[in-house]
């Protein structure tokens, strides 16, 4: 069985969606996405390890060999993305079921749980095939259940905001599909590594350069449509704003980052960094969109009331850093971005579960209701004090790493602007943490009618991240490592 | 509804050819991908024109709701379920040369294999055509 994990990790939530959905019971559907997460996460686990050890795992669906057939390879980055997407996931569903049941209306958990199935299976799918046309279809599945989970929201305003959603994530894909039609054109073929080998002799020859630059552009706006790479980021914090909170916290942390893992394939893996970096210039539009990312997006942060709207906004500012690790083009600036990508997901998951603690309780995620919340729910604000913490980039917290490594990219790059603009950023994300942390610890309450710590299946699967988040941050070797090897392996490629 | 003679006849004497013409669909090049798509959608305009002519609710009373519901789900499940059955006979997922016996020639595994992933499709793509259907008819949720 073992020789067939690589297929079993997308195909079991998939296989279990369509019976969460069958069963169409809330307690049943969650032990069953409960059971297809981590499976999910063990199967990453397992594929990571082998990946680290014996290098690319390939294999063909079907038994049809690569060009003909559709086949999965996975090397180190994409096995480190499916860890992300598998473990934030296998933490996510354990806080899906009291989130869920105060947020949803009973009769649609097991839809829920199957819409999840789906989006887990999706975004693995994404994440390890090798095949750009499978892409698109995995992109599609990933999309179209969150736009469904988003639309459940307690909200009514979550119903616009998911068609928001699936307006301009439709024309990402459609840009998407149109880039992969062009370049099919070009080449006649969908395998990556198939047009890896092709694409260099079609631009050299002159033939047919400009079409496989125009496949180029499409790709480009497409994914970063999906990433929400500034300016093109306004489906993203209504999206995360009125989602129900079990929902926010797994997709902030999963979603984004898988497309910022198509981008790195795209770039690096199927074009070739010589050819992103040195005929198309990506880095000239990449770099400075991501610092008025940081800087646009981190001050809008600052003046948000809702704390679920300041925290997509900070996400926004957030894939800004990951954007800009990878404008550098360098080892070490992609695999500041590939750090920080998990880095990431740990510190924004915790956030995201802390508020829908607060969600849970009180019902609202606005600053000003937030008063006196320190002394009443303890628990729940230190896990966001956490979380805030790497969100600043305080030593010994992922979001240290994170900096570090993109402080280290920018000055090896002498680009002296991007690393002021990654400190300045860090300023300014302590000023929108702390404007949390005053009212919660600070403000006393107006009334007195008592308000509960949220309990302990809320408040394990957050301090879960806000652990990890320290883990990772104090044993900051084991990620950078795999970075490192991902960012060189996804450069060494062209040469 | 009894000045519509024509259209009810009609109706009636049609549908078995269009469900027909689906499996014709669904049936014809049988070894090789795609149909299934174009028969489901054809298997579904059935009971939409049915529903057209004799109304919502006897449409609803012929296939209920909860069935085509249940048929969207189910046809993912055949699909993966062929899938699922040549991994454990020791072949790639989707390898259908595994489905029967070693000694059984593989191009019969790859016959059947294919027919029964695009009967998942029909499945599939039939129930949720209907549920669609049933869901703008109604302008309400569908109870299931």
């Amino acid at each position: 069985m073992s020789q067939n994990l690589p297929a079993l990790l997308v195909v079991v939530p998939m296989m279990l969606a369509p019976i969460a959905a069958l069963i169409n019971r809330s307690g049943p559907a969650w032990v069953i996405a409960t059971s297809g997460a981590w499976f999910a996460f063990g199967a990453a686990v397992q594929l990571l390890r082998r990946v680290m050890t014996e290098g690319m795992i390939v294999y063909s669906l079907g038994g049809w060999v690569a060009p003909i057939g559709i086949e999965y390879r996975i090397d180190q980055l994409a096995a480190f993305v499916t860890l992300i997407v598998s473990a934030i996931a296998a933490v996510g569903v354990l806080y899906a079921r009291t989130s869920v049941a105060s947020e949803i209306e009973e009769d649609r958990h097991a839809l829920f749980y199957a819409a999840f199935l789906l989006n887990v299976c999706g975004l693995l799918g994404i994440a390890i095939t090798g095949d750009v046309f499978n892409v698109f279809v995995f992109l599609e599945i990933s999309s179209l259940s969150a736009y469904s989970m988003i639309a459940l929201g307690q909200d009514r305003r979550a119903l616009t905001s998911a068609f928001q959603y699936l307006i301009m994530g439709s024309v990402g894909a459609t840009f998407i599909v149109i880039g992969i039609g062009l370049l099919f054109v070009m080449t006649g073929t969908l395998g990556m590594a198939d047009l890896a080998e092709r694409i260099p002799a079609i631009w050299a020859s002159g033939d047919g350069d400009r079409t496989i630059a125009v496949a180029f552009t499409f790709l480009t706006v497409g994914v970063t449509l999906k990433l929400a790479l500034f300016p093109l980021h306004l489906w993203l914090p209504n999206a995360y704003t009125y989602a129900p909170s079990a929902v926010t916290g797994y997709m902030a942390a999963t979603s984004t980052k898988v497309s910022i893992y198509l981008l790195l394939r795209f770039f690096f893996s199927v074009f070739g960094v010589e050819f992103s970096f040195e005929q198309m210039r990506l880095d000239a539009i990449l770099m400075p969109l991501a610092l008025v990312a940081i800087l646009a997006m981190s001050s809008v942060a600052i003046y948000q009331s809702n704390v679920k709207r300041l925290l997509a906004f900070s996400s926004v500012a957030q894939i800004g850093y990951m954007i800009l690790g990878i404008s550098f083009g360098s080892v070490i600036g992609v695999a500041a971005g590939i750090i920080h990508l998990f880095n990431h997901a740990l510190m924004k998951g915790a956030l995201f579960m802390a508020m829908g603690c607060v969600m849970y309780r009180i019902g609202s995620v606005r600053i000003e209701d937030m008063k006196g919340l320190g002394k009443s729910m303890p628990w729940t604000m230190a896990a966001f004090v956490g979380g805030g913490l790497s969100m600043i980039g305080v030593p010994m917290t992922v979001g240290f790493v994170s900096k570090w490594y993109l402080l280290q990219a920018a000055i090896k790059g002498g680009n002296w602007l991007a690393a002021v603009v990654v400190v300045v950023g860090s300023l300014m994300a302590l000023v929108y943490i702390w404007k949390v942390i005053e009212v919660a610890y600070f403000k006393r309450r107006e009334n007195d009618d008592p308000i509960e710590e949220a309990p302990l299946s809320l408040l394990i699967p957050t301090w879960t991240l806000v652990a990890a988040s320290f883990w990772f941050g104090i044993d900051a070797g084991t990620t950078s490592d795999v970075a490192m090897s991902a960012a060189e392996s996804l450069l060494g490629m062209m040469q | 509804m009894d000045d519509r003679v024509i259209l009810r006849v009609g109706t009636k004497v049609l549908s078995p050819f269009i469900l027909l013409f689906a499996l014709y669909v669904q049936f014809h090049g049988d070894y090789g991908p795609g149909g299934g798509f174009q028969a489901g959608v054809i298997f579904a305009a059935v009971f939409v024109l049915y529903a057209l002519v004799f109304g919502l609710e006897r449409a609803m009373e012929v296939m209920p709701a909860k069935v085509a519901y249940a048929c969207g789900a189910l046809g993912v499940a055949l699909y993966l379920g062929v899938g699922y059955l040549s991994m454990f006979r020791g072949g790639e997922f989707l390898n259908y040369s595994y489905l029967f016996d070693p000694e059984h020639d593989p191009t019969h595994g790859q016959h059947y294999g294919i027919i029964g992933v695009e009967l998942g499709v029909l499945v599939t793509v039939f129930g949720v055509m209907v549920a669609l259907f049933y869901a703008f008819a109604g302008r309400r949720r569908i109870d299931t």
